[in-house]
């Protein structure tokens, strides 16, 4: 392993050299080990990016390299190679003087890694007279300006006084770069540096990030989830997978020619990845997954016969006219103004199809979510379920009418009561709804169980002993107790992990051909909008903008918005061989 | 810069793991079992339980700890005298059997505190539920009211009715003043635990299968929002008891013929210089049943959630 | 920021009128005489009596008796005394002596609580900690007659560093005891709030940015971790000379301090009710302001509100 990542012909000297480095933590079950043997370079100016899923030490890596692991943690073995030095074996001191001058770190959540009660200025300036690039108060003021500049703050003098809470989420990842770059340093590590921004925002900040350090010639190490953002923005990709590197080269190489089965599994669940895919592989997917292995584009292509059969005719499962939510937002403290969150939406859901509701954080596709599942009364408009209308239900109709639709949340995390036990959560509607008798409602328990293939064993176990894809698979297997015709997804796999996200996409597919149920798809991710839906809604600041087949929206964007969500899916001009 | 070399891991050094896949433990877990399993582990836990139960014991069956009569064997002979055969606490000022006293006053002490915590318990755990649950007006108005109440700080306003129901003192107005204006604090604990836990998705997922509102508040809402509420009923009980004894202390509590810490420790300030021990006695006692009260509230949060113990 | 100020002024409002009102209410609505209820067994002489009824306007019906209490109370007609003193002059004569006791308690509470809890949290788990929490666990259920008493036992009468009571010299040198009996009293509130939030903030992600930008340890503690810690222990201590205003009157009591504290205490012992009711009013007035004061304290702190 050591051999093959080190060049023993070139001359050019690797900036970074880790070698054979080891992490553990101290945790309340004694000593785990989180990175188990990582050894790779990064060359001067070199981008280079680690991906993996949450777990497999990607972050526990990147914070090793510049001590920064939190007080549990400690690294137990290898070398670091930096400079001539071994950053395993520098002193304190030491340390202190490489971070920042010598190593930048951008972190990954910008509402979290600025301190509130100082103003932005006050913090970019300690990075600058922290690592020596101003020598009084008067060249340091002159080098934040500069400095944020830089990072795309345009009106940056009139910023700095400001406080980190009237940034947006945009602006602070800018001022973290700004500091980061703020000592010009060889390396910089970006622990996935946009995961928790807007997709549109995503992208200019990391086409920012790399011209800054093309013109720096600043090494880039890149931590991420996202194996068509590693491709698209490094030289070369690390896949690690539980504390160890399964395969390493030259990113295109690697996407096009994987060779451990890791990487082509991480590689066939990549929805971004596989819709690019999707457009030349169309006619040679016929070709069956193997084994166990989950291949998106099969999936897709599948799903897309079944649909074509679909009844488009008859009565649309969902059916929404002019839907306005109008909510009073408090401004000061004693006005209030209307600010209207949904703003004369229609769409319709042919029965058996997935329509899906795209759009950034506050367009108001929840809303609509929540609307049409009664959880929110609509300002104005109609809802027809079925051929009702569900917004003027009352008592039982409108049981009846819950009946029939069923949501799916986000956060698998949230939306199981952690005090109940799986079996009584599933039981739960059937019991609201009083349907059969405590006999049938355990076998009804029984059916859906293995409809969502968990193994009834989970039946007497707590939601905190399941993983985050066996959660959400409960949360569907509760929402399918009740035989609903409808299911609302919102979100509903946008926090899992990308194989467990690609499992759990299947298993909707599965269902929705076994069962004939129609979805209304809630996400922010146009990728997996690709593989799973039929028809598409692009939302904007409360109103559709854009409106139609999957097809037609991916290849013949209409408005200028949904063809910048296009462009922000990672890695979909890397053209992916065959 | 060299073209880096495409590394690939022998296969079977990394055993792929089936995607999704988590090892359940032999026995089910759930707040409750991994509070309990926490619990038994701390020798500080049975130390404040077994302090509790000898207090409960003392109250329920005085005679089990003591045969002298806490009244009737006074003799003025005896005043402020130290301990002798039998009487291992020494004497009051007037005479009386320290120990006996002491053991007898537990009785007052936790009746007050055990039902000024119901009290306050019952209605702050109304209003902060309906407050937080339903919001809008009904959590303004009960706010507010909380707020008034909050305003207040309950010893003053036990004060204050101690002293114009002079002539209707008994345990219940005792409990009844404290508990009622103590319940403000709970009150807001419970309203802001409810608003965190009803943002949770699965009170969404409860009302959308059809369940009521107020079904769900019952059935899910509250059993989450339970921990701080039992952390700090057991706390606020030996502050309960701390009230009594203050109040007994000052004269406004239950007359001096009931026996209680507070009216002892209160007689026997005037013998602080020559009989210390005769205040110091039951003060060890109020002090030490506090305590016990207060450590096993904060065990059980530490137990409940591993978190609070790094915030304290 | 003034609108912040505003509003929280006019949220005081009804809380004002909702503690005058339920003081008054408890005093005057129970049921039978309340001047006679409030002397319990003893018996008011005539013209107090009157003097009395006159004062709370019994003649009147129970709402307007109220509204013209609240208009005496905000005209500084704060009643009178049993023994005939308008209480507004032993206010202003008993006020700067709590005030004083309060400041020098909250001082050192304060002191305390910061360097404590900081050392705590930075060395959470070592013997140091574990030694602190449990004084804290100690102090926060002794009573506090009891910690006076074994202040003024030990301190004062057996080893004599003090003066087991204070009397007419209110100096500095003169009211220590019952100064630090007081802080150490609201000492483990303190010190755990300032462990708890120096704990995490240190975890905190900015502070981790703060390092990762080249800042010393020396640096990144007090200007990342004490900075941000100090907002809650600054307020919970502001919050504390309320809480010392009123809570200060065993204190005072047991040292025989001539403070506001003391004034009530000795009211309640002798069960002069009419006495007991203005200062228990005033003082949660008193109570009520200093939770404003508090409040708008933290608003300048936090520049999240500030700005907001």
């Amino acid at each position: 392993m050591t051999q093959e990542s080190t060049p023993v012909t070139d001359t050019h000297e690797p900036l970074v050299s880790v070698q054979d480095l080891q992490i553990g933590f101290q945790t309340g079950n004694g000593f785990v080990q989180a990175v188990k043997g990582v050894s790779f370079d990064i060359f001067p100016g070199e981008t280079v990016a680690i991906v993996g899923e949450s777990g497999s030490g990607k972050s526990t890596t990147a914070t090793g390299l510049m001590d920064l692991l939190p007080s549990n943690g400690r690294i137990t073995g290898g070398t670091v190679m930096f400079n001539g030095k071994d950053l395993t074996k520098v002193s304190k001191s030491e340390m202190v003087g490489i971070r920042g001058r010598e190593i930048g770190y951008v972190p990954q959540d910008p509402m979290s890694n600025l301190n509130p009660v100082w103003n932005v200025g006050f913090q970019v300036r300690e990075a600058v007279l922290a690592n020596g690039m101003a020598k009084n108060k008067k060249d340091a003021d002159k080098r934040v300006v500069e400095v944020l500049k830089e990072a795309g703050l345009a009106d940056a003098e009139r910023r700095v006084k400001q406080y980190p809470h009237q940034f947006s989420g945009g602006m602070r990842q800018r001022v973290l770069i700004g500091i980061g770059l703020a000592a010009d340093p060889k390396l910089l590590i970006a622990d996935e540096p946009t995961s928790a921004l807007d997709v549109t925002v995503q992208r200019v900040i990391l086409d920012h990030l790399e011209s800054l350090t093309r013109e720096k010639d600043t090494a880039l190490l890149l931590i991420t989830h996202d194996l068509g953002l590693a491709a698209e923005r490094a030289s070369k990709v690390i896949v690690m997978y539980q504390g160890k590197i399964v395969e390493s080269g030259p990113s295109l190489e690697l996407l096009q020619n994987p060779q451990h089965p890791y990487t082509k599994r991480l590689i066939a669940a990549a929805p971004s990845l596989a819709s690019q895919r999707l457009k030349s592989s169309r006619v040679e997917v016929a070709e069956a997954p193997q084994g166990d292995e989950i291949d998106l584009v099969a999936a897709a292509a599948h799903r897309h016969d079944v649909v074509e059969h679909a009844d488009h005719a008859g009565t649309p499962a969902i059916e929404v006219k002019d839907l306005t939510k109008v909510f009073s937002i408090r401004r000061g403290s004693f006005r209030s103004e209307p600010f209207t969150a949904v703003d004369k939406v229609n769409f319709t859901v042919p029965r058996g199809t997935t329509m899906a509701l795209v759009g950034e954080s506050g367009s108001g596709k929840s809303t609509v979510a929540k609307m049409v599942l009664g959880l929110e009364t609509a300002t104005e408009g109609e809802i027809f379920v079925a051929g009702k209308d569900a917004t003027v239900l009352t008592g039982k109709e409108m049981l009846e009418h819950r009946r029939r639709m069923q949501p799916v949340f986000q956060d698998p995390y949230g939306s199981l009561d952690p005090m109940q036990s799986i079996g009584s959560i599933i039981q739960e509607p059937l019991d609201v709804h009083k349907i059969g008798d405590r006999k049938s409602r355990e076998q009804r328990v029984n059916e859906v169980i293995d409809e969502v293939a968990l193994p009834r064993t989970v039946l007497s176990r707590y939601p905190n002993e399941l993983s985050g894809g066996q959660r959400q698979r409960i949360a569907i297997a509760r929402a399918l107790a009740l035989k609903p015709d409808v299911v609302i997804l919102d979100e509903a796999v946008s926090a899992l992990d990308v194989l467990v996200q690609a499992q759990i996409l299947q298993l909707l597919a599965d269902l929705q051909e076994e069962l004939g149920l129609s979805y209304l798809f809630i996400t922010h991710d146009l990728a997996v909008v690709r593989v799973v839906a039929d028809d598409v809604a692009v939302m904007e600041k409360g109103k559709i903008v854009e409106h139609g087949s999957v097809e037609s929206i991916f290849s013949n964007a209409q408005t200028e918005y949904t063809q910048k969500l296009l462009d922000a899916i990672p890695g979909a001009n890397i053209p992916l061989g065959a | 810069m060299p073209k880096p070399e495409h590394f690939v891991a022998p296969f079977d050094e990394n055993e792929m793991a089936e995607v999704d896949k988590v090892k359940l433990n032999e026995k089910p877990s759930n707040l409750w079992r991994d509070a309990w399993r926490s619990l038994r582990t701390r020798p500080l836990f049975y130390l404040s339980l077994a302090a509790v139960l000898v207090i409960v014991l003392m109250a329920l069956f005085p005679t089990l700890f003591t045969h002298v009569s806490p009244t009737d064997d006074c003799q003025l002979a005896n005043s402020n005298g130290g301990p002798a055969a039998g009487h291992p606490m020494g004497f009051t000022r007037q005479g009386c059997d320290v120990y006996a006293r002491v053991v007898w006053g537990a009785r007052t002490s936790l009746t007050v505190g055990v039902l000024a915590t119901v009290i306050s318990g019952v209605i702050g755990i109304i209003t902060g539920a309906l407050a937080g649950f339903y919001g809008g007006w009904v959590d303004s108005v009960l706010s507010r009211i909380g707020d008034i109440f909050f305003s207040i700080p309950y010893i003053l306003a036990a004060v204050v009715i101690m002293t114009t129901l002079a002539d209707y003192r008994s345990v219940w107005t005792l409990a009844f003043a404290i508990g009622g204006f103590a319940w403000a604090s709970l009150a807001r604990i419970l309203r802001s635990e409810i608003l965190r836990v009803k943002s949770g998705d699965f009170v969404m997922a409860s009302i959308a299968t059809g369940r009521t509102r107020f079904k769900t508040l019952l059935s899910h809402v509250l059993p989450n929002s339970m921990t701080p509420v039992i952390v700090y009923l057991t706390i606020s009980l030996g502050g309960a008891i701390v009230a009594e004894a203050t109040l007994s202390f000052l004269g406004v509590g239950l007359g001096p013929s009931v026996m209680s810490w507070g009216n002892d420790i209160s007689a026997a300030q005037s013998s602080l210089r020559t009989a210390p021990m005769t205040l110091i006695w039951p003060s060890i006692f109020l002090t030490v049943t506090v305590l016990a009260f207060i450590t096993l509230g904060e065990l059980v949060r530490d137990a409940l959630d591993p978190k609070a113990r790094a915030r304290g | 920021m003034l609108m912040y100020v505003v509003r929280r002024i006019l949220q005081a409002v009804p809380v004002v009128l909702g503690t005058t009102f339920l003081i008054y209410f408890m005093v005057f609505a129970m049921p039978g005489d309340p001047i006679l209820a409030m002397f319990g067994d003893k018996t008011p002489n005539p013209a107090v009596y009157e003097a009395l009824q006159q004062q709370y306007h019994l003649d009147q019906p129970f709402l307007v008796q109220y509204a013209l209490y609240m208009k005496d109370l905000f005209s500084g007609d704060l009643g009178t005394t049993f023994s005939g003193q308008s209480v507004a002059d032993v206010l202003a004569r008993t006020f700067p002596v709590t005030l004083k006791l309060a400041a020098m308690a909250i001082s050192l509470e304060f002191v305390l609580s910061v360097v404590v809890g900081l050392v705590s949290g930075l060395r959470k788990g070592k013997l140091f900690d574990n030694v602190m929490l449990v004084v804290g666990l100690i102090l926060l259920s002794v009573p506090i007659f009891v910690l006076c008493f074994v202040a003024q036992y030990f301190v004062a009468i057996k080893w004599g560093w003090a003066s087991p009571t204070v009397g007419a010299d209110t100096s500095v040198g003169n009211m220590w005891l019952p100064a630090v009996v007081l802080a150490l009293s609201l000492f483990t509130t303190g010190m755990r709030l300032m462990r708890g939030t120096v704990i995490d903030t240190r975890s905190r992600d900015f502070v981790r940015t703060a390092y990762a930008k080249g800042l010393p340890g020396r640096r990144v503690i007090p200007v990342h971790v004490l900075r941000n810690s100090l907002i809650p222990v600054v307020t919970n201590s502001a919050a504390n000379f309320g809480v010392l205003m009123v809570g200060a009157t065993v204190t005072e009591g047991i040292f025989n301090i001539p403070g506001v504290g003391n004034t009530l205490y000795q009211a309640i012992i002798r069960g002069e009710g009419p006495t007991v009711v203005s200062f228990v009013t005033v003082m949660v007035l008193a109570y009520v302001v200093i939770n404003i004061l508090v409040d708008l304290l933290y608003a300048i702190l936090d520049p999240r509100i500030r700005y907001a």
